[in-house]
């Protein structure tokens, strides 16, 4: 079956020996490795989700009058985009199914770049050579969380007329060169008449554009590097062990696209994601109490709401509050993930190559800084949602937000002191299990290798 | 030797288990993918179209999960990694190469400074494309004037506000007059006994009878300070809960936000009506570089 197209293909392209190679490629197999292909499997799926429904979703600001079955809109005016939002939702058959997948296949591809960023920083998977997909990675994080933002800009309802709001407050910001950046990004002062075309040309355009073309180099160089390996039998830094990519990779690959996608149709089909009919149309003169962004920007929200009241007068110039949580704090965070792999060895003086993973207790060090960001990330977050914690358990706002406060430097610093002492203490028992197997009598090579 | 026949045997039977679970979460699929064209050719409801449409999806995930698990060998493979780095030998050869090319380039100095020059023209001409994206100046748009003086205070509707509108404790929305809904203009009028004021001296005329009147835009990320607790005079912006006293002026007390909401000095004309007796005091909106003190 597969004879006479190969020839065609091989007798232009000559690539028989190259496409033999290919099948076997090997993929080692672990479940944390599945973490990344899960995030390519949602990007998939927000790929061809969003296809469909920009066949649907109209990008303007005009201000038209709303007729349909959705009763408690009918009369009220927006603009064009909420009324295609809604039309996507109430009178397109399957459109609120495909919106809803769409959301929340976002949601899951944050989560699994993230989680991914996670596995590979607890194993130390970015030492050399790796470290240009660590940095690939890092941007295509940022990217995703871009992305996921200003696609939740669209729909311009109450949530995300309120977003780009502050997100615009935000660039404006910067020191010189906020005000014209600000005018560049969102047209004006939000709200303007061009927001939505802008932020519609990033979400379809740049963004997955950007994402597609470093998704593809993340995966080549994987391909050229090869994956790493846990430590084990017959793995070392020069030898790997794992699945052919023909037939086994490639089956167990389709398999877990089908579940993931499984997963996002249940969530669009039976968990509501974004009601915009609820938060009715974006007005300027109208809040939401108790609104917050979706779960990925949590972070920056709750650092906008802890970073106390202090702004900087330099002469007769201004530097506003929010620069310093909602632009230097970022930077800091994402500097930090970006130059990671180039100052870790400074201090570890450790510049060799390495194919093997490390567990997270055989390096104490690593997986308590790793703990405590994640621990300062999950503080901020819940500071994000502060105000809503504060109606939940009848408590003070101010008292909440002084209580975050401490916990955003307090936690991080406890979390990292019990992993790092939890480390050790696995460490230590796999010492004495050692030791004692050793004297039991000659234990079976583990094939050397190692780092 | 007496194990071949049962281990066989066993492999067999594995086969054929594997062989039912595989069809069988095929036939899952096949039931899923049905209901889900059923249900969106009659009533299209979501729940059943995501629900109907997972069972299809798992169902094809499932099978072919069970299938590599128990129809394909196990076996795992192993293989040699590349060598990364090339040999000494083919990176110099590179960079001689590179370096011979570049010298034809660049043999003549003068066309590297054309070359220079016509990419710094290029690119001027290319990023003057921005101007068109931020359209007028930033600095005018954002220190533009909101109220004139002698603007009348009108509610949302378009209705004037006279000085008894409010009952002390009570607040409102209003807009100059003629341009109810312009955003930088959305002001918050409020009422408070005139007593409890404690206005720097300056103020001291700009609220008669104890209406205040502030620029409705939180100074820290310009959302709609959109609440006002009246036992504690306390406006609440409902983004990141920052608070301001209407009292002394609007000056934050607690939460994000470092500088007061701009007050609208207000006076009082012949028909009793609420009109503004000049601008804001500051630009509305969140803070920005050239932002006057």
């Amino acid at each position: 079956m597969i004879n006479r197209p190969a020839r065609w293909l091989d007798r232009r392209l000559g690539i028989a020996g190259f496409a033999r190679r290919g099948l076997d490629h090997i993929f080692p197999d672990h479940w944390s490795f599945m973490l990344g292909e899960i995030a390519m499997a949602s990007f998939a799926v927000l790929v061809m989700t969003g296809v469909y429904l920009a066949m649907f979703f109209n990008s303007s600001s005009a201000e038209v009058t709303y007729h349909g079955p959705y009763k408690a809109l009918d009369g009220v005016k927006m603009s064009a985009a909420y009324f295609s939002t809604l039309n996507l939702s109430f009178s397109v058959p399957a459109g609120l199914l495909i919106r809803q997948i769409h959301h929340w296949a976002a949601l899951v591809f944050i989560g699994a770049v993230l989680a991914h960023l996670f596995r590979v920083f607890f194993t130390a998977a970015y030492r050399s050579p790796r470290e240009i997909n660590w940095v690939i990675g890092v941007t295509l994080l940022v990217l995703a969380m871009a992305a996921g933002f200003v696609g939740y800009s669209l729909p311009d309802d109450l949530l995300s007329g309120t977003g780009l709001r502050i997100a615009y407050s935000i660039v404006l910001s910067i020191p010189i060169v906020g005000p014209r950046l600000a005018f560049v990004i969102f047209g004006g002062p939000v709200p303007s008449a061009v927001m939505i075309p802008r932020m519609y040309g990033l979400h379809v355009f740049v963004l997955p554009g950007l994402i597609v073309l470093l998704l593809g180099v993340h995966l080549a160089i994987v391909w050229r590097q090869t994956h790493t390996n846990y430590p084990g039998p017959g793995r070392s830094n020069r030898r790997i062990v794992g699945s052919r990519l023909w037939p086994t990779y490639s089956m167990k690959i389709l398999g877990l696209f089908c579940l993931v996608f499984a997963a996002l149709a249940a969530l669009g089909g039976l968990v509501q994601a974004n009601p915009i009919w609820i938060y009715g149309p974006y007005d300027p003169a109208a809040a939401l109490p108790g609104a917050q962004p979706d779960w990925y920007l949590g972070w920056a929200e709750g650092a906008l709401r802890l970073f106390p009241a202090f702004n900087l007068r330099i002469g007769h110039y201004l530097v506003p509050e929010v620069f310093f949580p909602g632009i230097l704090f970022p930077l800091l965070l994402f500097g930090g993930l970006y130059l990671y792999p180039f100052v870790e060895p400074w201090f570890t003086q450790d510049r060799d190559e390495h194919h093997i993973l490390k567990l997270p207790y055989e390096q104490p060090k690593r997986t308590a800084l790793a703990s405590a960001g994640i621990m300062m990330l999950l503080v901020l977050l819940l500071a994000g949602s502060g105000d809503v914690l504060a109606v939940l358990t009848h408590g003070s706002v101010i008292a909440i937000r002084t209580l975050f406060q401490i916990l955003f430097f307090a936690a991080p610093v406890l979390t990292a002191a019990v992993v790092y002492w939890l480390c050790r203490r696995v460490q230590r028992r796999r010492g004495r299990e050692h030791a004692r197997a050793a004297a039991a009598g000659p234990v079976p090579s583990d094939g050397g290798g190692g780092n | 030797m007496a194990d071949e026949k049962p281990l066989a045997d066993q492999e067999e039977r594995r086969q054929n288990l594997g062989m039912v679970l595989t069809m069988l979460a095929f036939a899952v699929s096949i039931a899923g993918a049905i209901g889900f064209l059923y249900v969106y050719w009659t009533n299209h409801d979501n729940g059943l179209m995501g629900a109907s449409a997972a069972v299809a999806l798992a169902g094809m995930g499932v099978g072919l999960v069970v299938w590599t698990h128990f129809l394909m060998r196990h076996e795992e493979a192993a293989a040699e990694r590349p060598v990364l780095p090339s040999s000494p030998e083919l990176r110099e050869a590179f960079v001689e190469d590179f370096v011979a090319g570049q010298d034809q380039i660049g043999r003549r100095q003068v066309l590297g400074w054309a070359t220079t020059g016509t990419l710094v023209v290029l690119g001027a001409g290319g990023l003057s494309l921005l101007r068109s994206l931020f359209g007028a100046s930033p600095e005018t748009v954002l220190k533009a004037p909101v109220w004139r003086r002698g603007d009348r205070l009108v509610t949302p509707e378009g209705r004037p506000v006279s000085v008894e509108t409010l009952e002390p404790g009570s607040t409102i929305t209003v807009f100059p007059e003629g341009r109810v809904g312009f955003v930088p203009g959305q002001t918050v009028l409020i009422r408070v006994q005139a007593d409890l004021l404690r206005l720097p001296p300056e103020r001291r005329q700009w609220a008669p009878q104890g209406n205040v009147a502030f620029s409705r835009l939180c100074t820290h990320a310009g959302c709609p300070v959109a609440l006002y607790e009246a036992t504690r005079h306390l406006l609440l912006c409902p983004c990141h809960q920052s608070t301001f006293n209407v009292l002394t002026g609007a000056q934050p007390t607690s939460g994000p936000a470092a500088r007061a909401l701009p007050q609208l000095p207000l006076y009082v004309d012949a028909h009793n009506h609420l009109r503004a007796a000049g601008d804001f005091t500051e630009p509305p909106g969140p803070g920005f570089w050239s932002l006057p003190s």
